[in-house]
């Protein structure tokens, strides 16, 4: 027996096999289980998402060499239901989502951590570039940052309740990915040199608006693309395909450049301005998570990140009402977006977080 | 840990005198029985007795026995070579619900090409009426399929009584005999069909043959082209390796079938006994009549899939329906079509016992699925 047992998250890439092969070497009891979350349908050439047919295979055939035992699970129902719906829905409401986190809260740490639970297993590791540990002084579950800063996945982690970070380990968050490929030969993991996965598996083409036009089955309604002072300038192509801070594809010629800053589902209308406009200070933001800290009872000073690829940048966070938070940035932040997250770092450590609902 | 394999109606292991009476052919010259040479002689006479072998099983005449790559190739050929050879007569096919995917997704392959397929739906024991199949026969039906024993229930499907009633009126009548055969004393005659699959590896035989049985006359087209082997039958050098395998096999069958089937039936018993001791709400979909190696068990409140890991980390094998569709994640059509509601189907987990299965793995097999079962459940209850 094992010092513990652990169920890993398998997606059949490279990093959460190096993650079962970490675990297995530090003397845990590993079982590997890959969810199939979509249907059998052909790869597109190319483009590379998880989870797929082929990568169910490429996980078993690692656990299989490893020498421990390999399940698939399907989710299929359920991730179309809480994960591509979800997509599908706030991008109708002129939102624009982030379906990794969605998958992380309702995929991974509620069905696959309830399924290891139910194997008797003690936690759910996965391979995020993320690190994790129980804080005495604070008392509290803590989440950090990868010691690799251009891999680091805490944005998409930020939804962590404290009952979860204590079943959950992340092995590769002291080791930067060169560092796990290097891990991965050595291993003799037969996925060492896969390509890296895209951010949207379900559109592994990235084709977004044309996965939302098939969805839909029919055209969302046309509707007035309008400037800020309320004049009607054109018409747009239906509002799930337009995102804030969007240039391109606008098919209007103002004579000056613009950029969309409002979607307004309510009227079906999306507002064109300028790029000084783009940029706003302040948000409001909801389904507030808490992870370093156990309640906000008064102004906070943190570094804010308001996408996965946006750099973090000194803000104030202010208590609105349970759940609600007002965030005031020192300089003003360009295209920030309903839908996406807002994460809160004070330096590695991950604050909390939460989704933006409006920009102010 | 000891692991206990309860999943022989997945696939058997192979028998230590079948392995021997193989091993010859996996030598450096096996031969090829088309050769004139000593060594196709020695091959040639090695893949008749195993035709005899298998003839002898069934209550067949040898040259009545083709050799195919395992019961999936035979079930496809039986109603695909019988239905080219009919379709100038009629075009209309019936079979069971509760088929095997290699007699199902060939009919629905048939109807693509233009014949109609009647499913006939089992009773709620899973059980086909041979009433509701006569009921269903028309005119131009020309061919009858009907499975002997369920690879999910183990129910005994009433072949006799049904090929009767078909042959009298001039339908050709195959059985997938997969399952049946490894237990039940199986003659052609007496049973009666014209057309007759059976499978190596259900029988303590090698993986990737099988054979199919043609009554001599039958309408049946052969699906492979190419040489003259099996009588141009079905083309295609012989797996010899693996039909000198089966033949073992066979003639072990023949030899301890009836005394395995007894010994299964105490296995059920005790089994049945343990596990309702540990687990009371644990429903047996299989039917009183049924292949006792064959147990099929829902276990309400909890989820086949967690149940199966669970088993297999406890180093129990069991299954969820068939193999073959354990991987796809459907939920059992035969148990579907018994109407067994969904969540009792999504929790319902078939074992499989062999002839050499012990009393001692299927009372420890019993326990720890009761234990496993009431651990799932409750947590269930409790959220």
């Amino acid at each position: 027996m094992g010092k513990a047992t652990v169920v890993v998250a398998m997606s059949g890439g490279v990093d959460s096999s190096v993650a079962a092969a970490l675990l297995k070497e530090q003397g845990y009891d590993v079982i590997g289980i890959t969810m199939r979350l979509r249907g059998e349908e052909e790869p597109s050439p190319g483009a590379r998402g998880c989870c797929s047919v082929d990568d169910v295979s490429d996980a078993r055939r690692v656990c299989e060499s490893l020498g421990i035992p390999f399940y698939a699970v399907n989710y299929r129902e359920a991730f179309e239901q809480r994960v591509i719906r979800y997509f599908e829905e706030e991008y109708r409401r002129g939102r624009t989502p982030n379906p990794c986190i969605a998958c992380n809260i309702y995929m991974k740490y509620d069905l696959l951590l309830q399924q290891a639970m139910d194997l008797g297993a003690d936690y759910l590791a996965t391979g995020h570039y993320v690190r994790s540990g129980y804080d005495e002084r604070r008392g509290r579950h803590l989440l950090r940052k990868s010691v690799d800063r251009r891999k680091d996945q805490s944005y998409v982690l930020y939804h962590l309740t404290q009952d979860q970070l204590a079943r959950t380990l992340f092995p590769l968050g002291e080791f930067t990915k060169v560092q796990v490929r290097e891990m991965a030969a050595r291993f003799g993991l037969r996925v060492a040199n896969k390509p890296e996965s895209q951010d949207i598996c379900f559109i592994p083409d990235g084709d977004y608006a044309g996965f939302l036009r098939r969805r839909m089955g029919e055209d969302p309604p046309e509707g007035e693309l309008v400037d800020t002072a309320g004049n009607v300038v054109g018409t747009h192509r239906g509002i799930p395909f337009y995102t804030i801070g969007q240039r391109k594809g606008l098919g209007v010629a103002l004579g000056r450049p613009v950029y969309v800053v409002d979607i307004q589902p309510e009227t079906n209308r999306v507002v064109l301005g300028s790029g000084e406009e783009v940029f706003s200070r302040e948000l409001l933001a909801s389904g507030v998570n808490l992870i370093a800290v156990p309640e906000l009872d008064r102004p906070l000073r943190v570094a804010a990140k308001i996408r996965y690829t946006a750099p973090e940048v000194p803000a104030t966070v202010y208590p609105v009402t349970e759940g609600k938070v007002h965030v005031v940035f020192d300089e003003p932040q360009r295209a920030i977006t309903p839908g996406q997250a807002v994460v809160f770092y004070d330096g590695d450590l991950v604050v909390g977080g939460a989704v933006i609902d409006k920009r102010l | 840990m000891d692991a206990i394999y309860l999943d022989h109606a997945a696939t058997t292991f192979v028998l230590p005198e079948v392995r021997a009476a193989m091993e010859p052919f996996l030598g450096e010259v096996p031969g090829n029985p088309s050769s004139m040479h000593r060594f196709g002689r020695r091959a040639k006479a090695a893949l008749e007795d195993a035709r005899e072998a298998v003839a002898s099983l069934i209550g067949a005449s040898p040259p009545e026995v083709v050799f195919t790559s395992g019961g999936t190739e035979a079930n496809n050929a039986a109603l695909v070579g019988a239905a080219l050879a009919l379709r100038d007569r009629g075009r209309h096919v019936v079979t069971s619900a509760v088929e095997h995917h290699a007699v199902l997704h060939t009919c629905e392959w048939l109807e693509e090409w233009g014949f109609e397929v009647t499913y006939v739906p089992p009773g709620r024991d899973g059980v086909t009426d041979p009433e509701a199949v006569v009921e269903a026969l028309r005119p131009d039906t020309v061919l009858v399929s009907l499975m002997w024993v369920n690879n999910e229930t183990g129910a005994v499907q009433p072949v006799r009584e049904t090929a009767a009633r078909v042959r009298e009126r001039g339908i050709v009548f195959h059985t997938d005999a997969v399952q049946a055969v490894p237990w039940l004393e199986t003659d052609v005659d007496e049973v009666g069909c014209d057309l007759l699959t059976l499978s190596g590896h259900k029988l303590h035989g090698p993986q990737g043959v099988g054979a199919l049985y043609v009554r001599r006359g039958t309408p049946w087209l052969p699906l492979l082209r190419g040489g003259g082997q099996e009588r141009g039958r079905r083309a295609g050098t012989e797996n010899l390796p693996g039909i000198v395998g089966l033949g073992a096999a066979a003639a072990w069958a023949k030899a301890n079938r009836s005394a395995a089937r007894e010994r299964a039936r105490r296995l059920k018993e005790r089994f049945l006994a343990v596990l309702r001791e540990g687990f009371p709400d644990a429903v047996v979909h299989s039917p009183a009549h049924a292949v006792p190696a064959i147990v099929n068990v829902g276990f309400p409140g909890a989820s086949a899939e967690t149940l199966l890991m669970n088993l297999d980390l406890a180093g129990i094998a069991a299954s969820s329906g068939s193999a073959c569709t354990s991987g796809s994640l459907q939920p059992s059509h035969v148990l579907s079509a018994m109407g067994v509601p969904e969540d009792l189907v999504r929790s319902s987990v078939r074992f499989s016992f062999s002839s050499h299965t012990t009393m001692e793995e299927v009372e420890t097999a019993g326990r720890k699925t009761a234990e496993i079962a009431r651990r799932l459940c409750r947590r269930e209850r409790h959220g």
